[in-house]
């Protein structure tokens, strides 16, 4: 049952499966375990990156691209949940047909950037996706009549899933039954359905078809596998769930804006994520994600108490600013592309076969 | 016994339109300054925009024609290009605030002493730098794209945070030194002095370029080693010092694409080559990846492209360029100019 459920891709490391493990039960219960608003906020943002995360890791870890549109798909999925709920009423039905248009259109939108770039090189892939994702954010910003331009759009979501619903009198230890929680666990649930279904999906023929291709293309295409072809595809995949997760992390937040789903500084994240947590291991994206959140979280007030401890000295303070824990995580992502390309995962199952 | 077969040679003329093919590129510049004078009402605001727009493809072909030589020549793709236009942006700057006397100073001279010193301060800081990124960080790291574009970019988050760590993190302003303020005006159009400036710029770093590749041995290696690298290599060069210096030396180009371009804009950000990288890359890819030619004519194209249609309907100007892009491409792709690789 759990085999069929990971589809044949056990952590093959203890560590590994007591971390994975450990991740699950407290995303499971977060809202029990961690009472606090912004508590519960980190973990849904956390299993909202884990599927985006996740996404990005099927186009670079397994399709060996890279791709700097991520976030625009991300964007896409986000801004059509909150254009569908404004302009449909609040609705689950908006939420719904805002979801599927923003991951169609990024599947579409995938599509055409792929076939134009991939055909030619998996290179030229990078630049442009680049350049087509400042455009299309720079577009949003502009676009202030349908976008709500720089200050994004807030939204309303069904009333089932707000704070004054109630679906059950009185608490569930010690949580109040309202619609929050019941948003928690769309948001929880969807993540952990589409995380499988990556899972199922790079175990699939088609995911080994694209191992094959990331390791040697030349070789692919001379057995007889149309590379483009499965380029393409793995592009369109990768973007439509990205779309989804925008769409979910949109609906958790009741607000898209381009900070919080657009900026350049998100798609850097995400690339940091893949890398630390290991490229083309799926798994890597579970533990990227939430090492990166909580840090993100957590860690920039522990820069902050550092940096007050060596004040005296000279350069060591402005280094050690917690506005400038970028700086220290660049320097930690091109050490682990050239020492451990694996990432975590892949250092954790290494020492487990030797 | 047959007769021979008859031989009648025909004279065929090439056709107009074959012959026309090799210079496709650069008509394209010429027929998109027509278009822009039918499209543009008033000739004089005509003349102000396409001097606009050369001076922007010549500050992004300085930015860009390190990166496609790169490219070219040892199939490295640094994402990470565009940290050397920020850093030499901001010694640049710094050379002309320290230099405040000269530059307030209302002789052409002194400001362009000034000038040149920052210039030349901001190509040897960049130029060391892109020794330094070259041996640290893309060295480990040949003939891998995966992890180039992985690492590069790391690099630049890396670079991007020190400038904000050295010079902190607001934007700085800059005024343009006094002689270059203002504009002249010719034929009823007013052109900024500055402009003209970049322009002179760019086509006597164009002209070097082509000298020192056409016309030295240095250059004969390198247009040789972007054809076949193996061989130059079997013929005793070694290819790798080459290379570096050719990395060095379009790292200092950026660095100097960095200054002109701050002083064009007015104001520096640590976020500025990231934000000019997004330019670059579609020059070069509609350039061909690895030619000069290919990525002047591109930045010429593009410069214009923006300006026009920035004129014309403001709003559109940003995806003007990936059209420009994408029709390119259509046409060509692997850019106008390909690099024939001999392999």
């Amino acid at each position: 049952m759990l085999t069929k459920l990971l589809s044949g891709d056990m952590p093959r490391s203890k560590v590994l499966a007591v971390v994975l493990i450990g991740i699950l039960f407290c995303l499971a219960f977060a809202p029990f375990l961690f009472p606090g608003v912004r508590s519960v906020d980190t973990a849904a943002r956390i299993c909202v990156f884990i599927v985006l995360v996740a996404s990005y890791d099927l186009l670079l870890g397994f399709g060996g691209i890279v791709s700097f549109a991520h976030t625009m798909f991300f964007g896409l999925g986000a801004y059509g949940v909150a254009l569908a709920s404004t302009h449909m009423g609040r609705g689950f039905d908006a939420l719904i047909v805002g979801a599927l248009a923003g991951a169609g259109l990024a599947a579409l939108l995938a599509l055409a950037i792929g076939l134009f770039s991939l055909r030619v090189r998996a290179i030229f892939f990078a630049m442009i996706t680049l350049a087509v994702a400042s455009a299309v954010a720079v577009l949003v910003s502009q676009l202030s009549g349908l976008t709500g331009g720089e200050d994004g759009l807030s939204f309303k979501i069904p009333r089932a899933l707000g704070p004054a619903f109630k679906f059950a009198d009185g608490e569930i230890l010690g949580v109040k039954a309202n619609g929050k929680l019941l948003k928690y666990y769309l948001v929880f649930g969807s993540c952990l359905v589409l995380f499988l279904l990556m899972l199922r999906i790079v175990h699939s023929p088609f995911g080994r078809v694209l191992l094959a291709i990331r390791e040697n293309d030349f070789r692919a295409e001379a057995i007889g596998y149309r590379v483009v072809h499965y380029r393409v595809a793995a592009t369109c995949l990768s973007a439509a769930i990205a779309a989804l997760a925008g769409a979910l992390y949109a609906i958790w937040l009741r607000y898209v804006g381009p900070d919080t789903t657009l900026s350049m500084e998100i798609m850097i994240d995400i690339l940091l994520m893949v890398v630390i947590g290991g490229m083309g291991t799926m798994y890597g994206a579970v533990i990227g994600a939430t090492l990166f959140v909580l840090a993100q979280n957590y860690l920039q007030g522990l820069m902050d108490v550092a940096g007050g401890a060596v004040s005296a000295l000279p350069i060591l303070p402005e280094l050690l600013n917690a506005d400038r824990w970028l700086l220290w995580l660049g320097v930690l992502f091109i050490l682990s592309v050239y020492f451990f390309p694996t990432g975590i995962v892949g250092r954790l199952r290494q020492t487990k076969s030797t | 016994m047959s007769a021979a077969p008859d031989h009648t040679p025909t004279m065929a003329r090439m056709s107009f339109g074959e012959r026309l093919a090799p210079h496709a590129p650069v008509l394209l510049v010429v027929g998109l300054m027509l278009l822009g004078f039918i499209a543009i009402p008033a000739t004089s605001s005509w003349l102000t925009l396409t001097v606009s727009g050369l001076a922007m493809g010549m500050m992004i072909f300085i930015m860009a024609s390190g990166l496609t030589l790169v490219f070219g020549l040892m199939d490295v793709i640094n994402f990470g290009h565009g940290a050397f236009v920020s850093v030499g942006a901001f010694v640049g700057v710094s050379f002309l605030l320290m230099l405040e006397h000269m530059t307030g100073a209302s002789s052409l001279m002194l400001n362009l002493t000034a000038l040149m010193v920052a210039i030349i301060g901001a190509m040897a800081a960049t130029g060391l730098m892109g020794w330094a990124f070259e041996k640290v960080i893309v060295k480990p790291v040949y003939g891998h794209h995966l992890k180039q574009i992985l690492v590069t970019m790391g690099g630049l988050i890396v670079v991007e945070q020190l400038i904000i760590v050295l010079w902190g993190p607001e934007e700085i302003y800059i005024t343009r030194p006094e002689a270059l303020k203002g504009a002249i005006t010719f034929a009823g159009a007013a052109l900024e002095k500055y402009r003209l400036v970049a322009v002179a710029v760019g086509i006597v770093v164009f002209a070097g370029m082509r000298f020192v590749l056409r016309r030295t041995k240095i250059g004969l290696i390198v247009r040789a080693g972007v054809e076949n690298g193996e061989m130059v290599e079997a013929l005793g060069y070694r290819l790798r010092l080459v290379f570096v210096g050719v990395f060095i030396a379009g790292s200092a180009l950026a660095g100097l694409g960095g200054v002109l371009w701050g002083l064009y804009q007015e104001v520096i950000t640590a976020h500025m080559g990231n934000q000019t990288m997004i330019l670059v890359f579609i020059v070069v890819i509609i350039g061909g990846l690895g030619s000069v030619e290919g990525c002047f004519i591109g930045a010429l194209l593009v410069g214009l492209m923006q300006n026009y249609v920035a004129f014309l309907e403001p709003k559109v100007a940003l995806i003007s360029n990936i059209g420009l892009m994408v029709a390119i491409l259509m046409w060509r792709p692997m850019g106008m100019i390909p690099v024939v690789k001999a392999k």
